[in-house]
């Protein structure tokens, strides 16, 4: 057994005292009767029922459609604590769009020693058919989620760049509205910074990407590509294009018209300029990827490198937000930008190096252990959380394929009280701030998608795996 | 508009017409069966045949009973017909096309098909039936509420409203025909209390039971009826008040597209023969003949609109 652990509890410095952040709020909810604050917790599930804010478990047939646990006491930060957050992230996502450029063109940072070859070379993310292609504005992520973890008054870690097609931001936005539906007075005697905005922001953003080929007349034709009702992110698909004002489409409305890449409507085919895509790189064109993809537009590529669409985010991003490629993010930050890196990383032992491997097989109970490709929190091992039964089978498959592993330390990650039955319980939590990015600006939407462990003790906050969700409020100045 | 949404839409409340007559249709049958038990069987196998759904019904069940026939028609999910199946292929189409469809109509029909689904979860008792045929009805009439009160009038709504009445044509004129004869004169019981309820249940099952008292001032004979379904204007459900509204509702996309495509011509065609027809003339040619023409026709004007307005490619 390891040393008991303490936690930093972003809302109590102890039973009596609260951190700056909070006191408003917990001012209002002093003055609050706590079974009607539940009631109203009951009232937000109907309200995301009724909305329809669902996502779709694969492989269960009835109740197919669940709803992500809404917790209705907020996270809160202060506007100097999102500084510290928005200055980090933004350094950080310039240093992936310059990696990004520079691995798919010279690769002077491999050049130059700073990233061993064989990462990149034996790396499935490594997209070879974005090799001397570049995408409209030099955009690669156009949308970016960047998973932080807090462990202290002011420490953050970054966990994971998603910077593929990350996912969540209709939360963000329906929490909010949820909140300001249960609890309008409460904003009255609060101030919040605004993240309503994010959808026109988002178009903006987008449409200043669009490619050579647009008609010009500075109203670029934005769609959504979504695989499906059946895709458990259908909902942030739609809600998205509608709050857009975007044509949400599949690949079977989809065409290649001279030369663009066009959508069947009423009146016939119509171009598309920008292309908001969230299926997967495999399944985007089965002339160049997975050849058995029904989701995507065959010939879209091609459409692509010639600069007759963009596409967000660019094809072949996931070598920047891959596993592996994860521990060297500070040496990327200080090669591209010349700073050092504003907020850390997690420390990470690569596996495929045997004396990592050696000292994470001995220290298995105290780790936390993920696979290279995983994602979801599925494939990991959480040492301290794990029994010896788990923990053995775990060693024989890390001794199997090494090469297949990172590890890091388990971090104390930070609380929120959520409401119980029992009153207001610290659980485990983390944020995801969404970043736009276009050739004139990096934006930070205030607030994120605070996820939390509900279960007590429980450090995994995937809502596959019994997390919910916060409202993130961020504190005018 | 996508061609895909333009599709959807049209679907969508094709299925919630649907789902709203299919809970009439029960309704009438379930009140002929109440006053007239010793031919319920019969009626609840007329409702099945307009419905369309003898053979699906004869496959599953051998003998007509009201309960086996209520669960068929209303929560049976191997009948794709059903009213809690429609309400829920409805629902689908609807988060499909979730952008072209204001916040309201959107949360209006997943309310109606959350609600649907819980009344529908266990076999409906028979006293518990009107009550659940009422909330069948009020839920539609949300719906269509939220669509009325918030939907620009652009092609989104075109479409949503063709779908309606292309629908609700076509089953005015499946009730008419299954029960034609009913309203033949040749029939020998004819003025007898038998057609009354007969012809009573025709009217209910259009819901228009009450309106015909107030048009008709006490002319019930089977051509008023007929002429009422079929011909009068001012009757929501009628063949002609349909057309009327599909007349206009083609001719605001042609304007609004700059296009005329083939579908104008038809449904021009339609509504011109609704209003130059007379009821006897009618009645003269074969009431039958006039309305299995007149579905074929119905039925060609819709494929003609899928292919118009590119719902499928």
């Amino acid at each position: 057994m390891s040393n008991p652990v303490t936690f930093f509890n972003e809302m109590q410095i102890d039973e009596e005292h609260v951190r700056e952040p909070y006191q408003s709020y917990s001012q209002w909810l002093s003055g609050e009767n706590l079974s009607d604050v539940r009631k109203k917790a009951a009232e937000a599930e109907t309200f995301f029922r009724r909305t329809g804010i669902t996502f779709n478990v694969y492989g269960s047939d009835e109740a197919d459609e669940r709803l992500i646990p809404f917790d209705v006491v907020p996270r809160i930060l202060a506007a100097h604590e999102w500084r510290i957050l928005t200055r980090g992230i933004e350094q950080r996502v310039r240093a992936i769009n310059a990696f990004l450029h520079d691995i798919y063109h010279r690769q002077e940072i491999v050049r130059a020693g700073r990233i061993p070859v064989e990462l990149i070379a034996t790396n499935d993310a490594f997209t070879p058919q974005m090799i001397g292609v570049s995408p409209p504005g030099d955009v690669y992520t156009h949308i970016v989620g960047t998973d932080i973890v807090r462990t202290g008054e002011n420490e953050f870690y970054v966990l994971e760049d998603n910077a593929r097609t990350p996912s969540g931001v209709s939360y963000m936005l329906e929490n909010r509205e949820t909140m300001l539906q249960m609890f309008p007075e409460l904003f009255t005697k609060v101030k919040i910074q605004n993240v309503s905005r994010y959808p026109q922001l988002l178009r903006r953003s987008l449409a200043a990407t669009a490619p050579p080929a647009a008609s010009g007349n500075g109203h670029p034709v934005v769609a959504i590509l979504t695989p499906g009702i059946h895709n458990s992110a259908y909902y942030e698909h739609s809600f998205l294009a509608d709050q857009m004002g975007a044509d949400l489409v599949e690949g079977h409305d989809l065409k290649l018209v001279d030369g663009r890449i066009a959508m069947r409507t009423t009146r016939g085919f119509t171009p598309i300029d920008v292309l908001y895509r969230r299926v997967d790189d495999d399944y985007l064109d089965p002339l160049t990827f997975r050849p058995d993809s029904m989701l995507g537009v065959p010939g879209i590529m091609d459409v692509y490198r010639a600069g007759g669409i963009t596409l967000a985010n660019a094809p072949g991003t996931g070598i920047a937000d891959d596993k592996a490629i994860y521990s060297y993010i500070p040496d990327i930050v200080e090669f591209y930008t010349g700073e050092k890196a504003l907020l850390n990383n997690v420390p990470t032992w690569r596996c495929s190096q045997p004396d990592s491997l050696a000292y994470v097989l001995e220290n298995l109970a105290e780790l936390v252990v993920k696979e290279v490709h995983g994602s979801g929190g599925y494939g990991m091992l959480v040492g301290p959380a794990a029994s010896k039964k788990e923990i053995a089978a775990f060693r024989e498959k890390l001794k199997a394929k090494p090469g297949n592993y990172i590890a890091q330390p388990t971090l104390a990650l930070s609380t929120v009280p959520i409401l119980t039955r029992a009153g207001l319980a610290p659980r485990h939590v983390d944020l995801r701030p969404f970043v736009l990015v276009s050739p004139r600006a990096i934006e930070i939407t205030p607030g994120g998608l605070t996820r939390v462990a509900l279960r007590k003790g429980s450090l995994v906050v995937n809502s596959s795996q019994g997390g919910g969700t916060k409202d993130t409020w961020v504190l005018e100045e | 508009m996508l061609g895909k949404n333009a599709g959807g839409l049209f679907w969508m409340f094709r299925y919630l017409e649907r789902s709203e007559n299919m809970a009439r249709l029960i309704n009438a049958g379930f009140r002929m069966a109440l006053t007239r038990s010793s031919l319920a069987s019969d009626e609840w196998a007329s409702v099945l045949k307009t419905a369309g759904h003898e053979a699906a019904y004869f496959e599953r069940y051998e003998t007509v009973e009201a309960a086996k026939v209520i669960d068929f028609l209303l929560r049976d999910k191997s009948n794709a017909m059903s009213v809690l199946c429609v309400t829920e292929t409805a629902r689908n189409n609807a988060r499909m096309v979730r952008t072209a469809l204001t916040q309201e109509v959107w949360e209006a029909t997943n309310e109606c098909w959350i609600t649907l689904k819980s009344v529908l979860t266990r076999p409906v008792r028979e006293k518990d039936l009107p009550n659940v045929l009422g909330i069948v009805r009020q839920q539609s009439a949300l719906v269509r509420g939220a669509l009325h009160g918030t939907m620009l009038r652009n092609d989104t709504y075109q479409f949503a409203r063709m779908g309606t009445f292309v629908e609700r044509a076509d089953n005015t004129a499946r009730i008419l025909d299954v029960k034609y004869y009913v309203l033949l004169p040749s029939v020998s019981h004819v003025g007898t209390s038998l057609d009354n309820v007969q012809w009573e249940t025709i009217l209910r099952s259009v819901s228009a039971l009450r309106a015909f008292g107030w048009v008709s001032e006490g002319d019930i004979g089977p051509k008023a009826i007929a002429n009422f379904l079929i011909l009068d204007r001012r009757l929501p459900r009628s063949l002609a008040f349909c057309y009327e509204q599909l007349l206009m509702l083609t001719q605001r996309l042609v304007d609004e597209y700059g296009e005329e495509m083939p579908s104008l011509a038809m449904v021009k065609a339609q509504n011109h023969r609704l209003s130059a027809s007379k009821i006897d003339d009618i009645f003269d040619t074969g009431l039958h003949e006039f309305l299995q023409g007149f579905l074929r026709e119905n039925n060609a004007y819709a494929v003609q609109i899928e292919r118009d307005y590119r719902f499928y490619g």
